[in-house]
């Protein structure tokens, strides 16, 4: 680099700088009506879509910059300009690099640099029609920040000599710097590549000259570039491939050392210089150099041999190679449309109905475009893109789901209408976009009002068209009190459709704290747009609908109240304010009761009959997105009949897998002697307490309490060593997973994907009543502190009886890391099969695990958030770094 | 009063910009009438929201805003004038009074600079001209289903910028500032304008360009990156370039490294209190953000500092004191023959 101001700096989406010694630059070629008849006929025919593919071809052919030429008669010149160089704007893997406007006429190369918003190339002005004009044009250029390109041509005509050349162009560099201020560096000279080998013996130096003024011009008028037009030298042989592309590449071989630093080329239509035959290249380079008096003759025989050889074309096509889900997900984020009707064809032969190829592969593709996004590997316009290949590809699966529809009425049936609008006072809706595009393609019919769109209008559009759900959408960030504002309009209007929530600003916590509570219809935060479709497929479906806005109703309310209990535990107190306001209990008054069972007992296969009486089925329907407390949802108006009918599924599976033992319990419980100490739990080895086996750590809420209210740790319900009470504490572990993926594997092989689901979670089911099984045995036996409790299985699923069983990760005990020490004490991989992946989940998943406290006071809790002083006194008492502990407890923390 | 040329003070230390306008507002919780005068009293569409036209039916609170920011310790304050051309106030139906937002806008600005410079004499203060980057974008469709499509053309912006610059520069403004730009395009054609109006013989101000990136990818929206977009822009000799709002502080620095290696001119940035959080509120303290700004000014990244989105007078005050401790920074030698013109 020489100096900075002399080099060439262009732009189009990305940076292109040209220095002194920088690499050649090709410049695309294809996309000139003049220089093209396939891009002519495209324009002509108003094919822009196959327009715009041939500047794809050149750019993913190593075009670094795309001349566009539209100065046909038959066509509207300027126009076409504007069209074009709008279209290619959008095409991200287009726009990457600079424009080269290209036109004989000013009024088309100003309506072009009116379009671009990178630093383009104006090509060309020059002096024909006098100084007065270049001036004039010179500083347009540069207002509109424009490089520019300047012919060899004055008032005289073109230059066709090298004497010519050299004069014109100083001429020019002279006013453009002098004059114009032009920056040097953004002044290109073309001194003319005309034909060579035409049989006229004027045309013999036009290569040679062209070298030389190159030369020249590059040693005398500082920061200076050249460029060309290299097609124009192999002219006489149009129609012969292999020799024109040998004439090319010996051409700007030659150009090159000389100092040519861009030409316009098609650079899908170079050969490599080292490659051309080396016959034809001396002849080549007898004429391009005129070493011969015979060198036209020669080259012109020779030329017939290589007629007809046609190249093969090199783009990169080996991803049409893979399957065809892959084929679609290549094209989608690639957003490439020319095979996708081909590929869309073959997945719908494929898939059994075409609405499948929807929701299998083009989601599937659709989502990995929403990951890369999300990450940063995409950028907003190639998302854009990416939509519209997904649009192209729906709108061939129309005609097919138009007949299904005929064929059964039911199947085809648009799901629902949705109204979408960016809410007033905001502008983006590119999102917003993409979710219509995208539930589109889903069957809904999408009603989109537009941007900036006020209340009155969205709730008169709603209702008179009847939307089955209005969907909101914006970015900026008054955008949200603006939804909360037609949240409460629909309130006003006592509406009750959905409304769903979208766009960058908005959250689930915000939807949930400030939209939901203003309007008693169902308020959905929808995350993206592939989360888009179940949220509108379950809020506009027939059977689900009112329970799923019941559903989402319940949820919202349930952020909102995390929320706020959240929201007041950032106001925390010390760690040593918060143990002196320890929850106080009376050691004298109580005295424990001494287990019957000293240490550890394991049950192997537990009857899983006994296990069938404690399953708590509320969560089981939950899993099955069905909402109801049971058995009331059994009788529910709604979701009632679905919920007998699995119900009646489920026990049928249970019944069969208790009958035929298809399914293994193990557990194991302990019981030890225990004293706390501070915030810990010494588990001593002996019942005389000399010897400690280990030690639970817990942590204690530091949220600010009201009067009365303790701070609790999970160790102020075992008895303090200094109390002199001796205490007890307990721990377990149950599986009832261990055999459930030998059953799941029966039913996948049998593609029954419903009953794998539904054994699954029947073992989750029965681990937990496991868990609730051993606890009642313990309290009641094993314990024994609680022998006259006689509980329903509501009265347990309640927690009505004495003592907690909290486990490790959950609320009062977040630190999932303790579960090791747990898992030691119990010795449970041993006694049970549990084993403990290394972030102490258990494997298998239809697992529990806890501890056993007996104290009557004791009770769940949350132990919310907690600061900086407890975690660095918790990495003393553990023993690990303040980042280890950090690292598992960051659920809780209350600092970054 | 008079000041010496910008350009020196810049070669004498870091220049604090002020902070947001729109937060500041806020806390008037201001209602419909609030946005009315007389001359407004019927007009039909409501105004609220409108922050432009307080400069005309409150500028007492206006003028109040900017006291705060220089107070603060603000050296350049922005007119209240973000909105302020036909094309942005089409929404209210306001396009009649754009002349008079920025007129007004920027006299109220001049007077409160007056005010202060009479009480510290030894620290200019100067006005920049707020020009927003309007709703509409030249090179980005506003319809995906017609990719060609535009919503508007670089002629009316063209016009629409080179009216709001003028009726700033009748109005008093020291310094013209393109910002939030989201797509190159617009500002080319505001540069166009605004060059013209220097043409006529309109009084000649700097030129602050300020662009926007918008995500992750380091792109604008219009899907610019930041070296593609400072070479779109560069053939206007700028008095600064930089970047303001979207990310948080810390996510700009590298784009910052970009236009210091790269840039002819002077460097700018006026990142937001942070990221919006789940309200949308813009809730970096002052202590913290002035942690993040204060790595730019360690590795000498940038002349002038200021705060967008969520920014308050206590967030400038912190930054004032922090910038007082750094030496001015010079432009990248190898570009700066540059700057001379």
């Amino acid at each position: 680099m020489k100096n900075t101001t002399y080099n060439l700096q262009l732009s189009g989406l990305e940076p292109l700088t040209i220095y002194e010694g920088s690499n050649f630059i090709n410049v695309g070629e294809r996309t000139n009506v003049t220089g093209s008849r396939k891009f002519l006929r495209c324009i002509q025919e108003g094919r822009l879509e196959d327009a715009v593919e041939i500047a794809r071809e050149q750019v993913n052919g190593g075009a670094q910059i795309i001349d566009v030429n539209m100065d046909e008669g038959m066509i509207d010149g300027k126009e076409a300009m504007v069209k074009f160089l709008n279209l290619i704007a959008s095409e991200p893997d287009i726009a990457r690099v600079p424009v080269m406007i290209d036109s004989s006429k000013w009024e088309i190369i100003e309506a072009g640099l009116q379009c671009i918003q990178g630093k383009g190339v104006v090509n060309s002005i020059s002096m024909k029609g006098g100084e007065k004009e270049f001036i004039e044009q010179a500083k347009k250029v540069k207002r509109y920040g424009a490089a520019v390109i300047v012919m060899a041509f004055d008032e005289e005509g073109q230059a066709d000599s090298y004497e010519r050349r050299i004069q014109i162009c100083q001429r020019a560099y002279k006013i453009l710097t002098e004059i114009v201020h032009f920056p040097p560096g953004d002044i290109i000279f073309d001194p003319n590549i005309f034909p060579v080998a035409t049989g006229m013996e004027e045309h013999r130096k036009n290569a040679i000259d062209y070298f030389r003024a190159t030369k020249w011009i590059k040693e005398n008028l500082p920061g200076a570039k050249v460029s060309g037009g290299v097609s124009n030298v192999s002219f006489s042989f149009r129609g012969n491939d292999p020799v024109r592309e040998a004439m090319h590449s010996a051409f700007l071989f030659h150009g090159i050392q000389n100092g040519m630093d861009m030409g316009i080329v098609n650079p899908s239509q170079l050969e490599v210089y080292d490659e051309i035959d080396k016959t034809l290249l001396e002849m080549v380079e007898d004429v391009l150099l005129d070493r011969r008096d015979d060198a036209t003759e020669r080259l012109l025989d020779l030329a017939e041999s290589f007629k007809g050889k046609i190249k093969e074309k090199k783009e990169d096509l080996t991803w049409r190679e893979s399957n065809v889900e892959e084929r679609l997900a290549h094209a989608l984020v690639k957003g490439l449309v020319d095979f996708i009707e081909k590929d869309v064809e073959e997945a719908r032969q494929k898939y059994p109905r075409p609405l499948q190829v929807i929701e299998g592969p083009l989601m599937d593709g659709m989502n990995v475009v929403g990951d890369l996004f999300g990450a940063g590997k995409m950028f907003l316009p190639q998302v854009v893109k990416s939509a519209r290949v997904m649009k192209k590809a729906v709108a061939y699966l129309m005609p097919y789901m138009e007949e299904e529809k005929k064929k059964n009425p039911e199947a085809g049936r648009n799901n629902g209408k949705i109204l979408m609008a960016t809410v007033k006072g905001d502008v983006h809706d590119i999102g917003k976009n993409i979710v219509g595009v995208v539930l589109s393609c889903n069957n809904f019919e999408i009603l989109d009002l537009g941007v900036m769109v006020p209340a009155e209008k969205i709730l008169e559009t709603a209702i008179k068209e009847k939307v089955d759900v209005i969907g909101l959408s914006g970015l900026i960030t008054p955008s949200l009190d603006e939804m909360v504002h037609v949240a409460k309009e629909m309130e006003h209007r006592g509406m009750n459709i959905p409304l769903l929530i979208g766009g960058a600003t908005t959250s689930r916590i915000h939807t949930a704290v400030k939209i939901d509570p203003e309007y008693s219809g169902a308020v959905v935060h929808v995350l993206d747009a592939s989360k888009s479709v179940p949220v509108a497929n379950s809020l506009i479906s027939k059977d689900l609908s009112a329970a799923s806005a019941q559903k989402f109703k319940l949820e919202y309310r349930q952020f909102r109240d995390d929320y706020h209990a959240r929201k007041r535990e950032k106001n925390l107190i010390t760690i040593d304010a918060a143990r002196a306001n320890r929850q106080v209990i009376d050691w004298d008054i109580y005295s424990p009761k001494k287990p019957k069972l000293e240490g550890i007992k394991k049950f192997e296969n537990f009857p899983l009959e006994t296990l069938k009486a404690y399953i708590d089925w509320t969560p089981f329907f939950q899993s099955w997105e069905l909402a109801g407390k049971y058995p009331a949802i059994l009788e529910d108006e709604v979701v009632g009949k679905e919920a007998k009918r699995l119900f009646k599924d489920a026990n049928a599976m249970l019944d069969e897998i208790i009958q035929r033992k298809l399914f293994t319990a193990n557990g194991v419980i302990g019981l030890f002697p225990a004293n706390s100490e501070g915030d810990d739990v010494i588990i001593y080895s002996d019942e005389e307490r000399r010897k400690e086996n280990t030690r639970f750590l817990f942590l204690r809420q530091q949220n600010q309490k009201g009067a009365g209210l303790p701070n609790h740790c999970l160790a102020d319900y075992v008895a303090p060593i200094d109390s002199g009470v001796n205490d007890y504490f307990g721990g377990f572990a149950v599986t009832a997973g261990i055999r459930v993926e030998e059953l799941v594997k029966i039913y996948q092989a049998d593609h029954d994907d419903y009953k794998a689901i539904m054994a699954k979670s029947l073992a989750d089911r029965l681990a937990e009543a496991f868990a609730e099984c051993m606890h009642e045995e313990v309290r009641k036996n094993w314990w024994g502190y609680a022998k006259s409790e006689t509980y329903q299985n509501q009265d347990l699923i309640a927690e009505k009886y004495q003592g907690i069983r909290p486990a490790p990760g959950y609320p009062a005990c977040p630190d999932h890391s303790e579960k090791r020490k747990l898992f030691d004490l119990l010795q449970a991989e041993k006694n049970t099969g549990i084993e403990l992946t290394e972030s102490m989940a258990m494997m298998p998943a239809a697992s529990v695990s806890g501890f056993y406290i007996a104290h009557p006071e004791s009770k769940y809790f949350g132990l919310g958030k907690i600061d900086k002083d407890q975690v660095l006194d918790y990495a003393k008492r553990k023993g690990h770094s303040i980042e280890w502990v950090e690292k598992w407890l960051s659920p809780v923390l209350n600092y970054k | 009063m008079n000041k010496p040329d910008i350009r020196e003070e810049l070669k004498k230390r870091i220049l604090i910009l002020d902070g947001a306008m729109g937060t500041m507002i806020q806390r008037y919780t201001l209602q419909e009438d609030d946005f009315r005068n007389d001359a407004l009293k019927d007009h039909l569409k409501p105004l609220k929201g409108n922050n432009d036209l307080l400069s005309i039916t409150r500028p007492d609170i206006i003028k109040a805003i900017h006291l705060e920011y220089l107070e603060a310790g603000a050296d350049i304050i922005e007119t209240n004038t973000f909105s302020g051309t036909t094309i942005a106030q089409e929404d209210y139906a306001c396009e009649a009074l754009v002349y008079d937002i920025n007129f007004q806008s920027a006299k109220i600005a001049c007077e409160a600079a007056e005010e202060m410079m009479k009480k510290t004499p030894e620290k200019p203060r100067y006005v920049a001209g707020s020009m927003g980057p309007t709703n509409k974008t030249a090179s980005i469709s506003p319809d995906i289903n017609d990719p060609g499509k535009r919503s508007i053309t670089f002629d009316a912006l063209r016009q629409a910028f080179k009216d709001q610059a003028k009726a700033l520069i009748d109005g008093g403004v020291d310094i013209l500032l393109l910002e939030t730009i989201i797509d190159t395009l617009n500002a080319k054609a505001a540069l166009f304008g605004i060059q013209e109006l220097f043409d006529e013989g309109v009084r000649e101000v700097p030129i602050m360009v300020s662009g926007t990136i918008t995500d992750a990818s380091g792109r604008t929206l219009s899907g610019q990156t930041t070296e593609a977009f400072l070479i779109s822009v560069e053939h206007v000799p700028l008095l600064s370039i930089g970047l303001n709002c979207a990310l948080g502080a810390a996510a700009m620095r590298p784009y910052l490294q970009v236009l210091d290696q790269k840039a002819p001119f002077f460097v700018h940035v006026y990142p937001n209190a942070g990221l919006p959080n789940e309200f949308g509120q813009y809730d970096e303290s002052p202590e913290y953000m002035g942690k993040q700004v204060e790595e730019f000014l360690q590795e000498g990244l940038i002349n002038i500092l200021g705060g967008c989105c969520g920014t308050t007078p206590d967030h400038i005050r912190m930054m004032a004191e922090i910038a007082a401790r750094y030496p001015a920074r010079t432009v990248n030698s190898l570009q700066s023959s540059v700057l001379s013109n």
